[in-house]
């Protein structure tokens, strides 16, 4: 789709209150997602074409799938249709498509539940709307479980938190196995499981881009801050999205980390194979794929004999480590004495620590023990900064040892590190922050026109806080962020520069100072 | 005769509901929750998770943030029908509690807050077009079910006065098998009806809600996934399969 294909919805004045449009089915029916190719469903070991026979393998995983998955069931039984999630989803925010309410969504695989999973909606299934799984249907799930970037908004707001972006991953999987897969997220995920890194970079392309940007930072500030790769018996192995390599504004913050590290003089290295935070299973909800990218991690740690694992700035990245890597991979702390699985690698490492450990934890622990210190003058021509939550740090993880240190330690970084810090509107902040809209799988440029409309809740309150407290940047923790804000905020008239890596801010204002020794 | 079809019309309709309740409860608690998802942030602990688990059973609390309007008519409804099965129970014990005594008053006020909140919950289904849209013939059956029990509860208070020690007898006497003749009112015998009707069809509809939201993995799992390894059985197997 073209630049000039659509138009940004105009910035509402009133972030906190955003007008509910009133509902336009099949608005948003023509944002669709390529399919992926044979070649890139065959590397995931789904069907390359659609098999004749798709209606019972599709019946047949989600059925597998209900009874593997708790939350499936409960929520595609509990759901009253009471509407208080029907406003809370950015997608329906911005396109007014009725199947982009959570509830709207939901119920493509509720119906179909229904008719073929429970007794009322299999004797009368025109009562609870049961809804036969054809192909149209199987369709219309392809297009709008592809517009769910899994954020978890809605399941805030559910009075029995049910978390739309469970079913949305659900469905995924069963798209996967009739040979519907999602192009995007498919051909990334074979990348990792082949290279390591979604970017399909190799050993010596990583070699060369962080030589590179030594040689920046050398330049920069006139330390030797170093970024090293692959030293077998570094303390500390930061896993960190492929982004942080190469894109903007990623790769400022990736200088940041480094030059944390090199003040506070902790021995660091990046695995070349594990090069990789993000973990794009999560998105079509493979268990065993999110595994395999997990593992990836356990072995580089291994090998390279860490003490300590950290994760730099992303957001499903961070759920996937934080939430899922123990379970997955035994990376964390807790497992029982018996679990030799687990137990080889949470033994080797410092259990002073948690595992993983956010950038921010790790940041934060520095200043407060006054390893690192930051002057927020540096930052003093940035003006105004702002803090966009990430969702899946905000509602799927944690920081620190108590709930909501995932909220609260970014922003004690930030006010640590630019003069003016300013909060958006109320309710697009905390655990209600608005998605980017790129997140879940849909940073793919044939769904630009959703993705800006996606992005229409968080451009609004952006624009207001730019307004009323001249703030020029927008600090953020997620690539993914990163890239999508990147890319959309100019069709709101907001320059793309706006949006920043958290650490860079940090990387700024941290004092070097530290003698060689 | 008619004694004896609602004397066996409750019995089925208690046993399918008492039986379909466990049956979804069971199968709930044994389907696994591979990962830990709550919706954070999270209580760290069981006892918080119950915390939690507990304000959205009691007060709706997420219901609360989200929509004031639904929670206040959501809220008012359940209320309203708590106060009035609490008012019901001086059919099902002899003696009559005091605190049951003491509560009939408020139970009547309660049926009318019921049939109210009912009605706000009607037209808002009706009237606002996102929600007219996701819904389903059976949720205006729904409605209009527990409509009908309250309007034909309060009609048999205000018009049709029921022989009520009569109907305490037969209920009384289902519960010790000896079965008493029940009043032969049609409002009574409607409302009965009507009221097996809900028992009957409540597993196997959207009501399931409320058992639904004590497994909700959202809300009543303890944050702790970097403290403690928690692995479901299929997952497990998978791990060792692997090795
Ligand atoms: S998870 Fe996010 S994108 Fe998906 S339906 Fe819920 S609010 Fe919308
Ligand atoms: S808020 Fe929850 S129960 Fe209400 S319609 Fe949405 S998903 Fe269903």
């Amino acid at each position: 789709m073209s630049q000039d294909a659509f138009d940004a919805p105009p910035l509402s004045q009133r972030p906190e209150g955003l007008e509910v449009p009133s509902a336009r089915p099949g608005r948003s029916a023509e944002s669709r997602s390529h399919r992926a190719g044979a070649e890139h469903q065959e590397a995931l070991g789904f069907p390359s074409d659609i098999p004749d026979d798709w209606q019972d393998r599709a019946l047949a995983r989600m059925e597998e799938l209900l009874a593997r998955n708790r939350s499936l069931r409960v929520y595609l039984d509990a759901c009253v249709h009471c509407g208080a999630c029907a406003d809370k989803c950015h997608f329906y925010l911005g396109t007014g498509d009725p199947r982009n309410m959570p509830v709207g969504r939901q119920d493509l695989m509720r119906d179909v539940y229904r008719r073929h999973f429970t007794p009322a909606g299999r004797s009368f299934p025109a009562l609870v709307r049961g809804r036969e799984l054809t192909w149209d249907v199987l369709e219309e799930w392809f297009t709008y479980f592809h517009q769910c970037t899994q954020c978890r908004r809605c399941s805030v707001f559910c009075p029995y938190g049910i978390d739309t972006a469970e079913i949305s991953m659900a469905a995924r999987e069963i798209l996967d196995a009739t040979g519907l897969g999602q192009k995007y997220t498919n051909e990334i995920i074979g990348k990792v499981h082949k290279v390591g890194n979604n970017l399909g970079l190799p050993k010596p392309a990583l070699e060369d881009t962080v030589e590179g940007l030594e040689e920046d930072l050398k330049d920069e500030t006139g330390h030797d801050i170093r970024i090293p790769v692959d030293e077998v018996g570094a303390d500390v192995l930061l896993i960190t999205p492929s982004a942080d390599f190469f894109a903007e504004p990623h790769v400022d913050g990736l200088m940041g980390y480094a030059k944390v590290f090199h003040q506070a003089g902790l021995s660091w290295t990046l695995s070349s194979y594990a090069s990789e935070a993000a973990n794009f299973a999560m998105f079509m909800g493979s268990y065993e794929h999110m595994k395999r990218i997990a593992e990836r991690i356990r072995k580089a740690a291994l090998d390279l004999e860490v003490k300590r694992i950290v994760v730099g700035e992303c957001g499903h990245a961070w759920r996937v480590a934080y939430s899922f890597w123990n379970t997955l991979a035994g990376i964390g702390q807790g497992a029982d004495a018996d679990d030799e699985y687990a137990r080889a690698l949470q033994d080797q490492l410092d259990r002073r620590y948690p595992v993983p450990q956010h950038i921010c934890e790790m940041t934060r622990d520095l200043v407060e023990r006054g390893a690192i210190e930051l002057d927020p003058e540096a930052n003093a021509h940035h003006g105004g900064v702002t803090f966009h939550d990430s969702c899946n740090v905000a509602r799927a993880s944690r920081m620190g040892g108590y709930a909501g240190g995932q909220l609260e330690i970014p922003r004690q970084l930030l006010r640590a590190s630019v003069p003016h810090f300013h909060e958006m509107a109320d309710g697009t902040t905390g655990d209600a922050t608005f998605c980017c809209g790129g997140g879940g799988g849909l940073l793919t440029d044939e769904v630009m026109e959703l993705r800006v409309r996606g992005a229409y809740p968080r451009a609004s309150a952006l624009g207001e806080v730019m307004e009323r407290q001249g703030v020029q940047k927008m600090a953020a923790i997620c690539a993914i962020c990163k890239t999508q804000f990147a890319k959309v905020l100019p069709y709101y008239g907001i320059p793309r520069e706006t949006v920043i890596s958290l650490h860079e801010l940090v990387g700024n204002a941290v004092r070097l100072d530290r003698t060689e020794a | 005769m008619l004694t004896a079809t609602y004397a066996v019309l409750f019995y089925l309709a208690a046993a399918v509901l008492v039986l379909g309740l466990v049956a979804r409860a069971v199968r709930y608690a044994r389907t696994p929750a591979p990962l830990r998802v709550p919706t954070t942030p999270a209580p760290t602990s069981r006892g918080g998770a119950a915390v939690r688990v507990a304000g959205e059973v009691a007060l709706f609390t997420s219901l609360f943030r989200s929509n004031k309007w639904i929670w206040l008519f959501g809220w008012l409804f359940h209320v309203a029908l708590l106060l009035v099965l609490l008012r019901h129970l001086r059919y099902f014990l002899e003696p009559i509690p005091q605190w049951v005594v003491w509560i009939q008053p408020f139970g009547v006020y309660a049926a009318y807050a019921l049939a109210g909140a009912l009605l706000a919950l009607w037209a808002r289904r009706l009237l606002i077009d996102r929600i007219r849209y996701i819904s389903t013939a059976s949720d205006h059956l729904a409605l209009a079910l527990l409509l009908a029990i309250g309007l034909t509860g309060l009609a048999i208070k205000h018009f049709q006065p029921t022989d009520i020690v009569a109907v305490k007898a037969f209920f009384l006497g289902l519960m010790r098998l000896d079965w008493q003749p029940l009043p032969a009112d049609p409002l009574l015998l409607t409302h009965l009806a009507l009221v097996a009707v809900l028992m009957a069809v409540f597993p196997f509809s959207k009501l399931l809600h409320a058992v639904g939201v004590l497994f909700s993995p959202s809300r009543n799992q303890p944050d702790n996934p970097r403290e403690r390894r928690h692995v479901a059985p299929w997952a497990a197997a998978l791990e060792r399969d692997q090795r």
